[in-house]
């Protein structure tokens, strides 16, 4: 299936969504393992992994049903499936009679029986298509409990059994084999910075050997919302810093982690790490992207196994802090504004506050949300979720939730800083005929930077 | 050896001893697994500050989930806190601790703890009615969650039947509250009761990965 990817899985890069084509008949299960042997990857995956931080997790929860309250699926069907916690079910199984203290017992006496491929293959729908692991689940839980992480460890199982949706295992190969998901290879990229840099008269430098900053992007603002890289560019230029784009190691996207494939996650992680490290660069630029802030900033060390060479930061938190220190500066912008948190880069990430800082310098009227900053609710499109089209019926009634909290904030102009939310804001905009646009932290001040 | 003697002496030895080991070895069989070192440069450098966070604040839900969460969070801390105060605060349970481990302290008047333990008990009642009837509660609800709901009320049933005098001879209500007492302890370990020492382990680590991140612990 893998060899004849291109037309079996053509990509769809003209939408606004950007995924692979509707396929006419979907491969849910990938590979020829047996179900026997399925079940047996996804458990020996799933238990292998298992630490004592996941095993306090499990052996925690109370059965208590918050997480429910906190999660967009549940909170717009009332259908109790999507429940948080209950998506880790068969996992839980697995590690009680598998890794758990009393493992013994509950295999000797079979109080948990073995999973079966058919709940596995059931359970792909909770783990993948609802779920965008945005830890709302997490922030609620009265005991602490990281569902969203135990999800992303339920689908490193789910990956080894070949259990994955169709359209995510095919972004996901395509990442590992072509070095980016949606079809934006080296060559792509560089066409396309040679177009912009002309188009826009803007000097975008590529292939430098030596640099203070190596900028990345995410594949989506490269063949959907090219004027980030122009963007991008500008601020640099503007700041005078000695920055690169390199073919060896620019994507920042990671559809390894997303599918649940660890070591597509390193593989894809490594090429930004070791190209930042050949160029000998200080700081590495993570693009308006949620789950690339994830997968470098805080995970990116891990997959190196030591200590990062190299500072990492997301685009608002570079332009935060050139802002505030005075080196950029930039157009009071009249308008009202309102923000919307990527769950990756504010709950899950801890940088809340570095696009309010922005917004502040532009002198926007910033109208919060209701809830704002940690507690804002998902887009719906995380998680790779945005590129499922079975999911797409529930992604929409999701977004319902976002489309009232930007209605109620009463704002004129709504703005984000990850292409993805952006995507399925464009996606959802054009569904629901709606008449509010996302647009981009990023252009935003370099439309306005004083020169 | 009749039944009130078998409570406080047999029973009581080999419950608390089922207690003690079973919590050792749950504690023990979850600690001891592999941890993994997080090599990220951390935001804030004060993973234990984190750590202590996460374990206060989430005694609360957080603003935006206080509507949606309300009946469940009051029922809870309703018998939570009434729970307390008769174990802690009934004069003969005072007596019981101090012969156990020596430490003792003055006590609540009757009164006051009969009332507690009536009210424990409608909130008990009512969380399991609606473990029973909630869609979610009933699809995530499974042996332990009733077998824990069953042995955390019937000592205070048994307790207040025997304050009553109500039922049987003293004695025999007694040795009965005792032994319903002794299956809350033999239970303990091997159910969710054990979430009043992991929480502290499952905040706490939450707290540090998201206090180190900068992030809302």
């Amino acid at each position: 299936m893998s060899s004849d990817i291109n037309t079996v899985h053509p990509l769809d890069t003209e939408g606004t969504r950007l995924s692979i084509k509707k396929p006419a008949l979907r491969y849910d299960r990938q590979g020829d393992m047996s179900d026997g042997q399925r079940v047996e990857a996804a458990m020996r995956t799933f238990v292998r992994e298992f630490g004592a931080t996941s095993a306090i997790y499990l052996e925690s929860c109370i059965h208590c049903g918050m997480c429910a309250e906190a999660c967009h699926y549940y909170v717009q069907t009332n259908d109790p499936r999507y429940t948080p916690v209950r998506k880790l079910e068969p996992f839980k199984q697995a590690y009680k009679r598998e890794a758990g203290p009393f493992a013994f017992f509950y295999r000797l006496f079979n109080l948990k029986p073995r999973v079966t491929v058919d709940e596995l293959q059931k359970w792909q729908e909770l783990i993948y298509d609802s779920c965008t692991m945005c830890g709302r689940c997490t922030l609620i839980c009265p005991m602490g409990i990281d569902i969203a992480r135990l999800v992303g460890q339920a689908r490193h199982g789910m990956f080894q059994a070949g259990l994955v949706p169709h359209e995510l295992w095919a972004v996901a190969e395509r990442a590992e084999r072509e070095g980016s998901p949606l079809g934006a290879t080296p060559k792509v990229f560089k066409d396309r910075i040679d177009w912009l840099s002309d188009e826009n008269a803007v000097e975008i430098p590529v292939d430098r050997d030596v640099a203070d900053i190596l900028v990345t992007m995410s594949s989506i603002e490269i063949m959907k919302y090219p004027q980030a890289i122009v963007a991008t560019a500008r601020v640099l230029n503007a700041l005078g810093e000695k920055w690169t784009i390199r073919l060896d190691g620019y994507e920042a996207t990671n559809f390894g982690m997303l599918s649940g494939n660890s070591q597509w996650q390193k593989d894809l992680s490594m090429k930004m790490i070791d190209a930042a490290v050949k160029c000998k660069a200080k700081l590495l630029i993570l693009p308006e992207c949620g789950h690339a802030y994830g997968a470098m900033r805080w995970d990116g060390a891990n997959v190196y196994g030591k200590p990062l060479p190299f500072e990492v930061l997301h685009i608002s938190e570079f332009l935060a802090r050139n802002l505030g220190n005075g080196r950029l500066k930039v157009k009071n912008v009249p308008k009202s504004v309102t923000f919307h948190d990527p769950c990756q880069i504010a709950r899950r990430g801890g940088a809340t506050q570095a696009p309010r800082q922005v917004l502040g310098k532009l002198g926007v009227d910033l109208h919060e949300m209701t809830p704002s900053g940690d507690g804002n609710w998902c887009c719906g499109g995380g998680g790779g979720v945005v590129t499922i089209h079975r999911a797409d019926e529930l992604r929409y009634k999701v977004f319902q939730i976002k489309m009232k909290q930007v209605d109620d904030s009463g704002a004129e102009m709504l703005v984000m800083s990850c292409s993805n939310c952006r995507q399925t804001f464009d996606d959802g905009q054009a569904h629901f005929k709606w008449d509010k646009t996302a647009h981009s932290l990023l252009e935003l001040v370099a439309d306005n930077l004083v020169q | 050896m009749n039944l009130l003697d078998f409570a406080r002496g047999a029973a009581m030895k080999w419950s608390i001893a089922i207690f003690l080991f079973g919590m050792l070895w749950r504690l023990f069989g979850i600690l001891l697994l592999r941890r993994t070192h997080d090599y990220s440069e951390p935001r804030v450098h004060a993973a234990g500050l984190g750590a202590l966070q996460g374990i206060i604040r989430r005694s609360w839900p957080r603003r935006e989930f206080q509507a949606r969460t309300a009946y469940g969070v009051t029922v809870s801390y309703v018998f939570h806190i009434g729970l307390a105060i008769i174990v802690f605060g009934f004069v003969p349970h005072i007596l019981f601790i101090r012969n156990l481990i020596g430490v003792g302290w003055s006590g609540l008047p009757g009164g006051i703890i009969y009332f507690c333990a009536v009210i424990t008990l409608v909130a008990l009642v009512m969380a399991i009615v609606r473990r029973l009837t909630h869609p979610v509660l009933k699809l995530l609800s499974n042996f332990d969650d009733y077998f824990s709901w069953f042995v955390t009320a019937a000592p205070v049933v048994t307790g207040l039947l025997a304050a009553a005098h109500y039922g049987a001879r003293y004695e025999t209500l007694l040795a009965v509250h005792i032994l319903s007492f002794e299956l809350l302890l033999v239970w303990f370990p091997f159910g969710k009761l054990m979430h009043s020492v992991l929480l502290f382990f499952a905040r706490g680590q939450t707290g540090a990965v998201y206090g180190r991140r900068g992030a809302s612990t």
